[in-house]
């Protein structure tokens, strides 16, 4: 079993109208089931509304089931009586920089987390400095959150989880208020988290060039996971995230559009360099083989399939061009 | 507009009294009340007032701080000390019409007008040498043995240390929020009392809408970060006394006896 | 020229040791219906210049046109070149703010009233119209804005965010802006939400004729909008021209915490490394159409070569 794994997960939520009477069950995840591998970097995708939150308040134990189960770390959410058992184990970074941060000195917030789980003072300390020096805010421990950047804020934040020593670290949407310069600062706090001490995480977002070096991404869509897969393999499907009102990174879609024009390019692209790579590599191609069809064929033959195939499609199309 | 107003009024320096444990400050200052109001002679108040004069020159903190809080309590100083002068009983010294200035009631006057804005010097020199956080942990620990009878002591610190966290960025909200009011088109500035407050509608409504939000937010955030109420709970900064506590405590004491002494003698 | 800025600085608390020059000596010229791209990184000085151009902050030095005529100034010919500008002969502000409508960040923060049309009335009803006129204009800016009809009794704060921003949004606009500007009005939200606000805004702009001041930090959204670029950086104003001409200064974009859309840098790299591509491409179509003739050209050339 994975340090989070969930089977037939699902939460009922309940919206009262005008009416006192007037109850309704809304359904916000169904039929979650998902394994998570320690030390993995998760992404989970989706536009608002999709569940995602939901099930990522599921694995602090925020939410309980209102059926299905959650494990983290093998105990069951819905059957541990004292829930701050799991969320030691899976910290939670949320979305508004401000309304997590309850210190007024960055230090004394994150030494919030072990004081509540009764760590000894020395030691509150000694977890405070390592976990401040890891998210690169430690020359800013005596200033008040107030003071900082957004970006900042949410490093400080990261820091009060990690002074939890948690197994796994939840982030739901930790960027969506940020500049592209926090934006960045958290990430790269996030994925050498992940590289340098192996934390698992699990990173909700609905920005697509922030899950590329992922692990392995989950997408949802009105509360159930619709697709899972590689960054790569999510990727290559352009039309079905289109379809789910989701973006693509802009070097996905150029790849994806010129693919459509019927150059041969392999299937989810997600960098830039990638992106040159194989345009200059198609160039040189396009310069250094002959032109005719046959010759053409028997070269991609011995190819990967993946790029045989869409050279032959873009062989077709050019043909009926001319 | 709002960012100018300091809440806490913390002024950081490195005095003796900076680094006094919070607990004996609180103390100190509720004692130094205390005595204000014990002493009424002539010697009495020259031996506070040296005392106070020797605390803000050991506190590093610029005077014109001090008299910053005494300005805001002007008014109530003012119709303190008038009431007292006309209304105490006793020896006439002027009279006209229906006022009459007594003897007794000059003296009095002058008494309370010492005894208030020594009070409010005296709790600006905690407030001042003493962050938000230092005091209400001196707070609950100070009240600590009331949690016998099951008052919410580490409840309302925390309480209390959140709203100073939150202060100033309700503050900017505030800010935020008029300004993008106006630019609709808000009127804040003109009309009577009842349309003025009328017009702090669209201000008031979206401030308590984002502040319950915020209270929601904080809350699921502590919750996530394994807050499960003050039992169990260690501390990071715990108060500690060190030698100077223990002087300073010495001193407090030494000054109440003091001041009792000159009550008794009525020096 | 609708709106105009002659050397206009901003220093926050001057006078103190605190004191910060948010804006340093900027010139500047807007032109009605144009559709510009206001960018910076947090701290650059965008805010602060925005609120300049509806009179919501006074400039300590320099001097703000609108249409003409200087809103510190006074209106009456004797008095101008006065510093002190008497109370009656003060330029109106309040209209000002009709004409020159600002929607903030997060403008759903700014919601209060008990349904949706009353606080899309607010704006209208501060300028004094008749009741008619204030619910013409309300539902034509709901309608404008892209907030379905069975939504407009309902209370705001039902709304989703998305929703939520549109009748924001929607409150300024009922004010009839002749110029509207909006300061990160996608912050927060989705993909799909952001792409509806946008194309909103769009339409408005050439529906209507509204000229757009665009405030963000995602140069794909400019490139993919504006007709024109401003970059904002430490309170001056490093660029203003066309996307194109704005994006080809990338690198040095890039030193100001910025950075030009990814297509920028992949056919900026492709034409380093010696593809014929056109560097000035900023959308994704421009840059297909770009590397596809590349590519192309250098197929007929080749066939040119077998040829001879």
């Amino acid at each position: 079993m994975g340090i989070i794994k969930s089977v037939k997960l699902a939460f009922d939520y309940l919206k009262y109208g005008e009416d006192e009477s007037d109850v309704q069950k809304v359904r916000a995840i169904d039929d979650v089931t998902i394994d998570i591998e320690k030390g993995d970097f998760i992404a989970i995708l989706g536009h608002n509304g999709s569940g995602k939150s939901t099930l990522a308040k599921h694995m602090n134990a925020l939410l309980l089931p209102t059926e299905g189960t959650m494990w983290v770390d093998g105990i069951d959410t819905a059957k541990e009586p004292e829930l701050w058992k799991v969320r030691q184990k899976a910290g939670m970074v949320f979305q508004n920089p401000d309304n997590q941060i309850i210190g007024s000195i960055v230090e004394e917030d994150v030494g919030f987390g072990p004081e509540n789980m009764g760590v000894p003072t020395d030691e509150i300390w000694t977890r405070v400095e390592e976990s401040l020096t890891k998210v690169g805010m430690i020359k800013h421990r005596d200033k008040s959150p107030n003071r900082l950047s957004g970006g900042q804020k949410q490093r400080v934040a990261i820091a009060g989880v990690v002074a939890m020593r948690p197994d796994c670290i939840v982030l739901d949407e930790p960027t969506a208020m940020l500049d592209p310069n926090g934006r960045q600062e958290v990430l790269r706090t996030v994925s050498e988290l992940n590289e340098k001490e192996n934390v698992t995480v699990i990173l909700i977002t609905h920005y697509m060039e922030e899950v590329i070096h992922a692990d392995h991404v989950f997408v949802m869509d009105s509360g159930h996971v619709v697709m899972q897969g590689t960054p790569r393999e999510i990727f290559s499907q352009v039309d079905r995230l289109k379809k789910l009102h989701l973006d693509v990174p802009q070097v996905t879609e150029l790849a994806y559009e010129l693919k459509k024009s019927g150059i041969d390019l392999p299937d989810g692209i997600l960098t830039k360099e990638e992106l040159v790579e194989e345009l200059l590599r198609v160039s040189e191609k396009m310069k250094s083989k002959p032109q005719s069809k046959g010759t053409r064929s028997e070269k991609t033959s011995g190819g990967n399939k993946a790029s045989g195939k869409a050279r032959k499609k873009s062989n077709e199309r050019e043909g009926t061009k001319k | 507009m709002f960012k100018d107003v300091t809440i806490g009024q913390y002024y950081p320096a490195d005095s003796i009294l900076h680094k006094l444990d919070p607990r004996v400050k609180f103390l100190g200052t509720v004692i130094f009340i205390v005595s204000v109001f014990l002493v009424r002679g002539f010697a009495g108040y020259a031996f506070v007032t040296a005392v106070l004069v020797t605390l803000i020159a050991l506190s590093k903190v610029p005077f014109r701080f001090m008299l910053k809080g005494l300005r805001a309590i002007l008014i109530i100083l003012c119709i303190t000390m008038i009431f007292n002068m006309f209304l105490t009983p006793g020896e006439v010294i002027f009279q006209k019409w229906i006022f009459k200035i007594t003897r007794e009631g000059v003296i009095q006057a002058v008494r309370m007008g010492v005894r208030l804005a020594y009070l409010v010097i005296g709790s600006s020199i905690m407030t001042l040498t003493t962050t938000p956080n230092q005091l209400t942990d001196a707070m609950e620990s100070l009240f600590s043995p009331l949690k016998v009878v099951h008052a919410p002591v580490h409840e309302i610190a925390m309480m209390m240390s959140i709203a100073l966290r939150f202060i100033p960025i309700l503050m900017e909200e505030t800010d935020k929020i008029m300004k993008a009011q106006i630019a609709r088109g808000a009127d804040f500035e003109s009309g009577g009392i009842v349309k003025r407050i009328m017009n702090m509608i669209p201000l008031l409504v979206p401030l308590f809408v984002s502040a319950f939000r915020r209270a929601n937010d904080l809350a699921m955030a502590m919750e996530a970060r394994c807050y499960h109420g003050g039992e169990g709970r260690t501390q990071m900064k715990p108060l500690k006394y060190s030698g100077r506590d223990i002087v300073a405590y010495i001193l407090i004491f030494g000054f109440l006896a003091a001041c009792i002494f000159f009550r008794i003698t009525r020096l | 020229m609708i709106l105009e800025l002659k050397n206009v600085s901003f220093t926050y608390s001057r006078g103190t040791t605190y004191s910060v020059k948010a804006l340093d000596n900027i010139n500047l010229s807007i032109d009605e219906g144009q559709f510009i791209g206001v960018i910076g990184h947090t701290g650059s000085g965008k805010s602060t210049l925005i609120q300049h151009l509806n009179g919501l902050m006074q400039p300590t030095e320099g001097q703000v046109f609108y249409e003409g005529q200087d809103i510190w100034g006074s209106t009456n010919p004797a008095e101008q070149g006065k510093k002190k500008v008497s109370k009656k002969n003060r330029y109106d502000l309040r209209s000002l703010r009709t004409h020159v409508g600002l929607v903030f960040q997060y403008p759903e923060n700014q919601l209060f009233e008990t349904d949706v049309i009353s606080d899309v009335s607010f704006g209208p009803k501060n300028q004094g119209l008749d009741e008619t006129e204030i619910r013409r204009r309300a539902e034509e800016a709901l309608r404008q804005t892209g907030v379905a009809e069975k939504f407009w009794k309902v209370s705001p704060f039902e709304l989703s965010g998305g929703q939520k921003r549109r009748v924001a949004i929607a409150g300024v606009l009922a004010m009839n802006p002749k110029v509207l500007i909006l300061d990160e009005p996608t912050a927060g939200l989705d993909p799909q939400g952001r792409d509806d606000i946008l194309d909103q805004i769009k339409k408005l702009h050439d529906e209507r004729g509204i000229t757009i001041l665009l405030v963000s930090h995602s140069m794909e959204d400019v490139a993919n909008y504006a007709d024109r670029i401003i970059v904002v950086n430490d309170g001056k104003i490093a660029y203003d021209g066309t996307p194109k001409e704005v994006f080809s200064h990338y690198r040095e974009l890039e030193q100001m915490g910025l950075a030009a859309p990814q297509t920028t840098y992949i056919v900026n790299e492709l034409a380093e490394r010696g593809m014929d591509v056109d560097t000035t491409a900023t959308t994704i179509t421009e840059a297909k159409e770009s590397i596809l003739k590349a590519l192309l050209e250098k197929r007929q050339l080749r066939k040119g070569e077998t040829f001879v």
